[in-house]
């Protein structure tokens, strides 16, 4: 068959492209290179929706972020994401910071961003007790808020194949031939046609472009290394703290997380590679040193564990949203950096906007059903209520991961659920199981078994993290 | 809510030592809660000898000596919920617990919280690299072998020289995995002598000392780790990285006292121990709640495990059927080279009490000295002291009547 339109990486900006385009009477295919959804940018970012402030006024970061806030706030509650507006403040530490801030909000007056506001270090404080007492000013930005990147990404990606969008992991685009059609093929030799092609690839956007005679634009990887600390400091903020950019560094953040945890950087690093997600010494050092500038508090010696992301910056500094010039029904969705989370919705809409200027029929899909069951209404349940759902479906009874209390119910529904998790990592992403303080170390064996349960394959089968990631090499 | 007289939570050594204590003593409604599908706790992975020597009298397995105390359990009908995950404990004593039948809730006239450990993880280290499979908690790598019978690995290395971390260089060799290295990040073994000799030094596996991992590579499954020796600071001496293959990095590196039920209850914790703050009947400062065995304190050898869930047993019995409480509190503190005493107070003085401690570094021959004030209340030569091993002296009850002050336990070398 030949597709409507085949969208290349399952990021939250493919993923929720795609969804976008089921919308529409389409066919759509969301072609990704890694075994599950949500394995680039978009599980490794800050998950912060941001204000809108920062972006240069009439750029499409200006527009697409202050647009996009709203349009994210609605979309996370249709498809049941974990998210919280909780506000930002940005912290100024002298009178030439302060300065700055105030150029941050007129900034974010001419982007159109309401609600903000320049409080003092003390009127900061007497909300946040425990910001710096060396911060002198704050800009205070209430419509900000935090949000689950990950989990905004599955749902997405889900939402669309209830839609009728068909999801091919561990599909690495090689190639991509037009003869009439593009043929977009896989480095394990399968081919997929469509009509139009959408480059959702992230950091590999310029590679995939590439494939179609398109160099216009190069992709500058940038890694962000974190912190994340114990539930035991989630609650030392109740805002998303930064810092005033400075020669420092460009903003170390301290913010709660939709889970209760506490998390701290990025780092802002040019690497070599897209695949650079290790973290060092140097770089893990520099976080705690900035977030304690903000927090002086915070307890590092609560770790649970460290990651790092890579960002696809572009050396014009804003998002490339357009159709190729070197090849027609060719659109990039390129150098989607911060704040690309915080703009996804309003990115796919507008994506959508640039295909139909490229030709594409759009008739309303009268089908479409743009919500998510909440897949963590279990958590949510009183007691009473979760004791009648434990009678009819013992598997509740079971918890699995102690930490964070998720129950074999939970966890079998998820490998169950379309995007289907194919290995540990996945269904950390989508239950929790692992993620809190002993990081998997007790429920690891019995996810591994519940994986091995469900999909019908051996234990030896079953991977932490794509398809060469084996957890054990066979029997004793 | 259902009611009970005693209920304890976790089934490991402790838990059972001190069920079968309290009933002996004469509290019949004993309940178990453990969240697994048995009994037996830790000990159920680990199929090494080693187990019972100074309780039992004769060298067990893990299993084995489990099956002793399930024994005993069984004989006294004492009720074990299983697969029951306790999730929640108030200072009021109602236990909160999931499993397949629902949500219970008991309420009690005492609890012994016998949770044990959990293994410190890499995210804990902060160990930087990537994040590909084959890095495992040594314990963790235990079961997957021992319990599900699946190896983990042809070529690894170890961080942590504890006993866990040796153990599972054994267990590694012996079933044909080639283990490259245990590195320690301090200028010493954690471990038990008899186990550097048995576990390394019969297997030709090398012991780096002031080593650490300083980097993790390989993009899905492990490929390698740089090693380097560490200075004084425990800081990475640049010079001496070095690389070493292998597919399985085992992490050794310390048990942490599963207190989030501990901290529900508003119990206090010590510092140091990470476990709650007890008297000499492990009683915690939360009337009616007492702690035994790793989740106390962590615990080298499982026959002192036993040894503290009997007094904890038998404590919350005597609570329950006389409704003895607390007389007094004499603090007990750590002096010159002693890192923790334990009980951290002492409410009775009744009878004889057994102070448990670590030292902070190894000595060689060396004088325990107990003191109240200028009362010296018990002395103790010991040929070496090492971190890894527990110590006890016991202080009789004539000495402790003398007690008017913190009773402190310091060491000097001779
Ligand atoms: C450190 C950091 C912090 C950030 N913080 C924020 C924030 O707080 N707020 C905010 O709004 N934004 C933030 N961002 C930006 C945001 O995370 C990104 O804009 C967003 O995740 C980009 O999504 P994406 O789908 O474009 O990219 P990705 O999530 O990287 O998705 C691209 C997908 O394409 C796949 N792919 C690549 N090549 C191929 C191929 N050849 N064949 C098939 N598939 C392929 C990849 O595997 C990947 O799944 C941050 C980013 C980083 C890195
Ligand atoms: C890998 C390893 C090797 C060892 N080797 C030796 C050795 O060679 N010789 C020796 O003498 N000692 C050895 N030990 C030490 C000894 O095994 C331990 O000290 C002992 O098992 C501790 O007993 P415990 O009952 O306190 O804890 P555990 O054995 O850990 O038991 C705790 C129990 O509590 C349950 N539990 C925890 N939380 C909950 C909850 N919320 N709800 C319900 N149930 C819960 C668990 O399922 C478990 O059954 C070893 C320990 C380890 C970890």
């Amino acid at each position: 068959m030949i597709y409507d339109v085949a969208v290349i990486g399952a990021g939250v900006i493919g993923g929720l492209t795609a969804r976008e385009l089921t919308k529409y009477k389409l066919s759509v295919v969301l072609l990704e290179k890694e075994s599950d959804v949500a394995c680039g940018a978009s599980k490794a970012n800050s998950g912060i929706i941001h204000g809108g402030f920062d972006p240069e006024p009439d750029t499409l970061k200006a527009k697409l972020n202050s647009t996009g806030v709203d349009k994210l706030y609605k979309t996370a509650q249709m498809l049941h994401v974990p998210h919280k507006n909780n506000g930002s403040f940005v912290c100024a530490f002298s009178k030439k910071e302060e300065a700055h801030l105030k150029e941050l909000y007129d900034r974010g007056i001419e982007n159109g961003i309401e609600k903000m506001s320049i409080i003092s270090g003390d009127e900061a404080r007497a909300i946040e007790p425990n910001l710096s007492p060396e911060i002198t000013a704050v800009l205070n930005v209430p419509t900000a808020g935090i949000i689950c990147p990950y989990e905004l990404t599955i749902a997405a990606v889900g939402n669309a194949m209830k839609n009728g969008a068909v999801l091919l992991t561990d599909f690495t685009v090689t190639s991509i031939i037009n003869d009439g059609c593009f043929n977009v093929s896989s480095a394990d030799g399968r081919c997929v046609k469509a009509r139009y092609v959408i480059n959702c690839a992230g950091c590999y956007g310029d590679k995939i472009a590439a494939m179609v005679g398109d160099d216009s634009f190069e992709i500058i990887p940038r890694a962000g290394q974190y912190i994340l600390l114990d539930k035991k400091e989630g609650a030392r903020v109740s805002h998303t703290i930064f810092q005033v950019p400075s020669k420092e560094g460009k903003g170390i953040l301290v913010s709660p997380t939709v889970d209760g945890n506490l998390l701290t950087g990025p780092t802002a690093e040019a690497v070599d590679c897209p695949m650079c997600v290790n973290t060092t010494p140097e770089g893990l050092e520099t976080v705690q040193r900035l977030a304690a500038k903000s927090v002086p508090s915070v307890q590092f010696r609560e770790v649970i564990t460290s990651f790092c992301g890579v960002r696809s910056s572009e050396k014009n500094g804003d998002f490339i949203i357009e159709e190729s010039k070197a090849q027609k029904g060719f659109i990039n969705v390129a150098a989607i950096d911060s704040p690309g989370l915080t703009s996804s919705v309003a990115i796919a809409e507008y994506t959508v906007e640039v295909l139909k200027n490229a030709g594409l029929e759009l008739e309303l899909n009268p089908d479409f059903d743009g919500t998510r069951e909440d897949p963590h209404f279990f958590r949510h349940l009183t007691d009473e209520e979760k004791n009648e759902y434990i009678k009819k479906n013992p598997a509740y009874g079971k918890i699995i991961c102690r930490c964070e209390t998720v129950t074999e119910g939970e966890i079998r529904d998820a490998i169950r659920r379309d995007p289907k998790p194919q290995d540990i990592d996945g269904v950390k992403r989508r239950t929790r199981s692992g993620m809190g303080r002993c990081q998997g170390g007790f429920c690891k064996p019995f996810v591994m078994k519940l994986l091995a349960e469900e999909n019908g394959c051996k234990m030896e089968d079953v991977t932490k993290n794509g398809k060469t990631s084996q957890m054990v090499l066979g029997k004793l | 809510m259902l009611e009970h007289d005693i209920v304890i939570i976790g089934g490991g050594p402790a838990g059972m030592a001190a069920a079968v204590a309290a009933f002996d003593r004469g509290v019949n409604d004993v309940v178990i809660l453990d969240r697994d599908d048995d009994i037996g706790g830790i000990l159920r992975q680990c199929i090494h000898n080693g187990f019972g020597l100074h309780k039992l009298g004769r060298e067990l397995t893990g299993p084995e000596y489990a099956a002793v105390y399930k024994k005993m359990v069984e004989e006294r009908g004492i009720k074990v919920y299983y697969e029951t995950m306790v999730t929640d404990l108030t200072s009021d004593r109602v236990v909160t617990a999931s499993n397949r039948d629902g949500i219970l809730k008991i309420k009690a006239k005492a609890v012994i919280l016998a949770m044990g450990c959990r293994e410190r993880s890499r995210g804990a280290l902060n160990i930087s690299g990537k994040r590909p499979a084959g890095v495992y908690s040594a314990g963790t790598a235990q079961k997957l072998m021992n319990c599900e019978g699946y190896a983990v690995g042809k070529r690894a290395v170890i961080l942590g020289s504890g006993d866990i971390g040796l153990i599972m260089a054994r267990r590694m060799s012996l079933e044909g995995a080639k283990v490259e290295a245990v590195c320690e990040l301090m200028p010493y073994s954690g471990g038990l002598t008899r186990n550097i000799v048995q576990c390394l030094e019969d297997f030709g596996i090398p012991l780096y000392l002031s080593t650490t991992v300083c980097e993790i590579h390989g993009d899905r499954r492990l490929e390698g780790v740089t090693i380097a020796q560490v200075d004084e600071n425990r800081r990475v001496i640049e010079e001496t990285k070095r690389y070493i293959p292998c597919d399985t990095l085992l992490l050794s590196v310390g048990l942490i006292p599963e207190n989030e039920l501990t901290r529900a209850a508003g119990i206090p914790i010590d510092p140091i121990t990470n476990g709650a703050q007890v008297d000499e009947n492990r009683e915690t400062k939360v009337k009616g709640i007492f702690a035994c065995g790793n989740v106390l304190q962590v615990h080298d050898l499982v026959d002192y495990v036993s040894d503290e869930a009997e007094i904890a047993g038998t404590a919350a019995a005597r609570l329950v059927l006389e409704g003895k409480g607390k007389t007094e509190e004499i603090k007990t503190g750590a002096g010159n080279g002693v890192r923790y005493v334990l009980p951290q107070c002492i409410s009775n003085r009744d009878g004889d009490v057994a102070l448990f401690m670590r030292v902070t570094e190894p000595f060689g021959k060396v004088r325990f000295t107990v003191r109240s004030g200028d009362e010296v209340l018990a002395t103790a030569v010991r040929l070496k002291a090492a971190p890894g091993e527990m110590e006890k002296i016991t202080v009789k009850a004539d000495k402790l009547a003398l007690v008017k002050d913190t009773v402190t336990v310091s060491l000097e070398e001779i």
